[in-house]
């Protein structure tokens, strides 16, 4: 076991909605994507932040539209962003956006590009920008107990050695924070056909249960109406193959390692929802790793566990993600992108016990300071979730 | 030295975990929930992070792994031989 988990603290940026950050990054928000180049502009003017540009925003409407919303206003709200500048063409989306992320407390400002033209309102945010940026530098972190950490996961590129060594080390560790009160979550959900019994049966209550069953059912009709075979080789994916998982039912046995044997299944929630309290939580979610991290962190995730097998090189803007990798010749062709080697595991030179101390030791690196791979290598996927066309 | 793994006793295949895996080799096996060693003769090349057979297969068995249905058998399958795309498939999709 990882020595005193239960006294076991962090070093964070507490919020002014009390949350606890392990980033602090000062972003410059597109509401569309007529406003990366204005975002881009800002980022470009004033060291220090980041322009998170995206392809959506426009002619949205319903629950596509609520969702997009959801996504940026959390992306804001994550408690890894100390400020926020929102830039969208016209003020009324923009000023929706602000209003979002205003609610925790933290500094926003938003501009509208109409009626004042690209050059006027890169010129007015570069300003604010300077402020903001110069104000999150005086920042400090302090310590905050394990109960205050927000840890999401997912996987990608899979392959068999993620079923018996990347994913269950993931599991492991979420067993070792679940009893002190972190807050973790999983999704997927088509990601665990085959394995969706499993997960049903670790669900707390017949309350959570009907919800996670409702999201599963709910991605499978969706499948149902598009199906080809095997997804068009999107599930599982060419690189699913290549490594060695052959179907559906393997990759899903082999992803839901991801929970461990112990912690219980704690709530169920929509796309980019946040959970209200600590626990093990099921978003319903794609299986794609950008769209899946990037809802993930909307939600308030503050760190996120990836597991892969053929070499995911996924990062995201705002929230380390931290790789965990048992395959050797993924280790020895691309080793740069791996945090945690765990191929120990298939050697049997390494326990699924001594695996999680490993991640988890990289997790308390991760989250006081250190920069993850991805982060050194610059990966910031920010990819938004769209749920049908456009008007 | 491990050269393939088997989550459960009662699985229908294994997975080599190392590199360069010929058909006529006899390789080692770890049962992981038992912690048991076998040794099997793989009759094909297997790659890294592919399956081999443990257990005979007929067209319409079910192929177990971690104690769970992963899918049919689509082409008969004997011990020691590559599992794949090429004779398994998801019951699902």
């Amino acid at each position: 076991m990882y020595e005193d988990l239960s006294t076991a603290t962090f070093s964070g940026y507490r919020r002014e909605n009390g949350r606890v950050g392990v980033r602090n990054h000062v972003i410059i928000l597109p509401v569309d994507d007529l406003s990366n180049a204005a975002c881009e502009a800002v980022a470009n003017n004033i060291s220090g932040v980041m322009a998170l540009p995206h392809p959506y925003g426009r002619l949205q409407f319903g629950e596509d539209l609520e969702l997009h919303f959801r996504t940026l206003i959390g992306t804001g709200a994550n408690p890894n962003v100390a400020a926020v500048v929102v830039i969208g063409i016209e003020n009324g989306w923009t000023q929706r956006i602000v209003e979002g992320i205003a609610a925790t407390g933290k500094p926003v400002t938003g501009f509208g590009i109409e009626q004042h033209g690209d050059h006027e309102t890169i010129m007015e945010a570069s300003k604010v920008a300077k402020e903001y940026v110069q104000w999150a530098s005086e920042r400090v972190r302090e310590e905050a107990p394990l109960s205050e950490l927000w840890i999401s996961t997912k996987c990608g590129e899979s392959d068999t050695t993620s079923g018996c060594g990347s994913n269950p080390t993931v599991g492991n560790a979420f067993d070792k924070m679940y009893p002190h009160g972190a807050t973790l979550l999983f999704g997927e959900t088509s990601e665990v056909t085959g394995g969706e019994h499993l997960v049903a049966a670790r669900c707390r209550n017949d309350e959570v249960r009907e919800r996670f069953m409702f999201m599963f059912n709910r991605y499978q009709d969706m499948i149902n109406r598009h199906k080809t075979s095997d997804l068009s080789d999107s599930q599982p994916t060419k690189g699913n193959i290549e490594g060695g998982l052959s179907t559906i039912e393997e990759k899903a046995l082999g992803n839901v390692q991801k929970i461990g044997k112990e912690c219980l299944v704690d709530g169920v929630l929509d796309k980019a929802e946040a959970p209200t309290g600590p626990g093990l939580w099921f978003m319903d979610s794609s299986s794609a790793a950008a769209e899946m991290v990037t809802l993930a962190a909307a939600a308030g995730y503050v760190a996120h566990f990836f597991p892969t097998g053929q070499g995911n090189i996924i990062g995201n803007p705002i929230i380390p993600v931290i790789k965990i990798c048992a395959n050797p010749r993924t280790l020895r062709t691309m080793g740069e992108h791996v945090d945690v080697d765990v191929s120990g595991l298939l050697r049997k030179e390494m326990s699924p016990s001594d695996a999680g101390d490993k991640l988890l030791e990289s997790m308390f690196r991760t989250v006081n300071g250190r920069l993850t791979a991805a982060e050194a290598l610059g990966h910031r996927e920010f990819v938004l979730t769209r749920l049908y066309e456009s008007a | 030295m491990v050269d393939f793994v088997v989550h459960d006793e009662g699985d229908s295949v294994g997975v080599v975990v190392v590199e360069g895996v010929k058909a006529g080799d006899e390789i080692s096996g770890w049962v992981m929930d038992q912690d048991v060693d076998i040794k099997f003769k793989a009759v094909s090349d297997i790659p890294i992070g592919h399956k081999l057979a443990i257990k005979l297969m007929k067209v319409g068995d079910t192929v177990i792994k971690y104690s769970t249905d992963i899918g049919k058998v689509v082409a008969d399958i004997g011990i020691g031989e590559h599992v794949h795309v090429h004779n398994i498939k998801t019951k699902r999709w």
